[in-house]
């Protein structure tokens, strides 16, 4: 069931779970006058696409239940579903929308979730529909659901670009920046209130951070030289970067508040693309100093430095799970492909099939990856969940798409 | 004018100033790049009105700037790379020199040095590795005479290709260092 085409960003699925959980979604009643939102659809749309879930198609529903009619639970396993979702959604005399919902364990008869909300703008019911769905995906799955979440991206079209923020299905793209000259490295800050981002003032290198919400930005760095690959700490108030401004790429860490710029890489190679652990005691990054670029890490008090790649002769543009054990990154090779590293069992496996897959981001329950592979000509966006069974892929219909960030959760839960 | 249009359609067919395809820019280019060094050095080197000594290599008289002299190495300004590599290869040695010497003889002149990459691998990186690319070509002209202050390094990596690929004949056609005059 593939989602259908939309403004900016349509997805397709490419390949799905072995086994995927058969689950009916009942429209929300009253179904006329219709909604401004359909959310039934919107949770069907999230959980079929996370690949864990096979939706029911509508056309089968032999009954429509709401979440306070009584289940005939053998009717649903006549028609092999293990999960059942109902719910109503009502307008209120101000405009705004109650909502309510249940799901059923329908092998066991059971009622596992059910909840009520007052007072929902038509504004905001697509991201209670996303809520519902996290809702859901976590009880039955066990692992938070990410579909509340943001994407960032660069469009380029031409010699135009754009950096975009969208929901993390493709809706409500929204474009944060127009430039004509190159916007590369977009990343969240923690609180998600926040991105920085590489572009050139005139030719010079420079780093700008920007407030999503209010689109009011400030420009961080502007050294000779390179000024690249912004990265903002887990507690907010630094920001990892590339600078050249002393003679070759390096790692900094530039404190926000002050301005202070502190150097952390004192080799001759080139440094770049740092990268922080979750609890901000290491800054993985690229270098090539050992002849062909690697990941290394290096304490960010300082000191401490190793290599962390040791299979292939090319492994880059690290990025960290959201609970430090992996890293993501781009392994050339056959082609360039993402690797992931276990950082305790030291395993290296490769998730994607190339040939050209670059700029992988940590989805922030740590389940799935989103980068940009080339397909038919262009850059694309695509998503693979950790142990590279479910994919899919978001496509712009003309134009490249590229540098994804996924956001951190949404403060909302 | 006839003879000099007709020896210019003649150069621009063989590859100089390399619009067309990276095959003529790679075979055809040594070639002639080599015989024009000889009189290129001779013409750029003093001539700021850039005339007559073109004439050494049998190629008429360029009336114009020297910078624009389609016989002399000045008027190439872009030196590719092979892959993963900053080592500036001996075909594009002497054009830098030129350049060089060029900026030794005119204080006044000034010149930004663009590096590029080819799309492959990890964006950032190769912003590094455009970098590396303008530094070598730096230090070429450097010795040559230049002086730090007439010349300017900025890196655009992989995101302004001159072609759209799927080939290394391609790729090698981004993997480059442009020679931009901002002041002549």
């Amino acid at each position: 069931m593939a989602a259908q085409a939309r403004a900016e960003l349509s997805i397709e699925i490419t390949q799905g779970q072995q086994r995927a959980l058969p689950i009916a979604i009942v429209p929300f009643s009253p179904e006329t006058p219709a909604a401004p939102v359909a959310l039934h659809q919107v949770i069907a749309d999230d959980l079929q696409r996370s690949g864990w879930f096979e939706v029911l198609d509508p056309a089968r529903l032999v009954s429509r239940p709401g979440p306070e009619d009584a289940i005939d639970f053998r009717e649903w396993r006549l028609l092999n579903q293990e999960a059942l979702v109902v719910g109503r959604r009502a307008p209120a005399a101000d405009g705004s929308h109650t909502v309510a919902y249940a799901l059923f364990d329908v092998t066991r008869d059971e009622r596992l979730l059910g909840q009520r909300y007052g007072g929902v703008a038509s504004g905001e019911l697509r991201r209670l529909g996303h809520h519902i769905a996290d809702q859901i995906f976590e009880r039955l799955t066990g692992i938070r659901g990410v579909f509340n979440t943001r994407i960032a991206y660069v469009i380029k079209s031409g010699e135009q670009y754009e950096l975009q923020v969208a929901d993390a299905d493709g809706h409500n793209a929204v474009t944060v920046l127009r430039a004509q000259e190159p916007v590369l490295s977009p990343t969240w800050s923690a609180d998600g209130e926040y991105l920085a981002y590489a572009t050139f003032d005139g030719h010079q290198a420079v780093i700008y951070r920007q407030h999503v919400a209010s689109g009011a930005r400030k420009r961080l760095v502007r050294q000779p030289g390179i000024n690249g690959a912004p990265a903002f700490s887990p507690e907010g108030g630094r920001l990892a970067l590339t600078l050249s401004r002393d003679g070759n790429p390096e790692i900094y860490v530039l404190d926000i508040g002050s301005g202070a710029l502190r150097r952390l890489t004192h080799h001759y190679a080139i440094d770049t693309e740092p990268a922080w652990s979750p609890d901000g005691r290491w800054i993985y990054f690229t270098s090539d100093r050992g002849g062909g670029p690697q990941i290394y890490r290096v304490a960010t008090q300082g000191g401490s430095l190793s290599r962390m790649t040791w299979e292939g002769g090319y492994n880059a543009r690290a990025s960290v799970s959201p609970d430090g054990k992996q890293l993501a990154f781009v392994h050339g090779g056959k082609g360039y492909r993402i690797a992931v590293l276990d950082l305790e069992s030291e395993q290296m496996r490769i998730v994607t099939d190339g040939p050209q897959n670059e700029s992988p981001s940590f989805a922030p329950n740590g389940r799935m990856i989103i980068y940009t592979t080339r397909s038919g000509g262009r850059d694309v966006l695509a998503t693979v969940s950790l142990d590279g069974d479910v994919r899919q892929r978001l496509v712009v219909s003309d134009r490249q798409v590229r540098e994804p960030s996924w956001s951190p959760f949404s403060n909302l839960r | 004018m006839r003879v000099i249009a007709g020896v210019a359609l003649l150069v621009g067919v063989l590859g100089l100033g390399a619009c067309g395809g990276s095959g003529d820019v790679r075979s055809g280019g040594a070639g002639v790049e080599d015989r024009s060094a000889g009189a290129g050095a001779g013409a750029g080197v003093g001539s700021t009105g850039g005339s007559g000594t073109g004439g050494v290599a049998g190629q008429g008289s360029f009336s114009g700037h020297a910078l624009d002299d389609p016989s002399s190495p000045l008027s190439k300004r872009r030196l590719h790379f092979a892959y993963d590599s900053y080592e500036i290869d001996s075909r594009y040695q002497g054009i830098a020199e030129s350049h060089g010497r060029y900026l030794a003889s005119h204080p006044s002149a000034a010149v930004t040095l663009e590096g590029h990459a080819d799309e492959r691998g990890s964006r950032e990186y190769n912003i590094a590795l455009g970098e590396r690319r303008a530094y070598a070509v730096q230090q070429v002209m450097l010795a040559a005479g230049a002086s730090p202050r007439q010349l300017t390094i900025v890196s655009y990596g992989e995101e302004k290709p001159l072609a759209n690929c799927a080939s290394d004949d391609c790729w090698w056609e981004n993997r480059r260092v442009e020679i931009v005059y901002t002041a002549r």
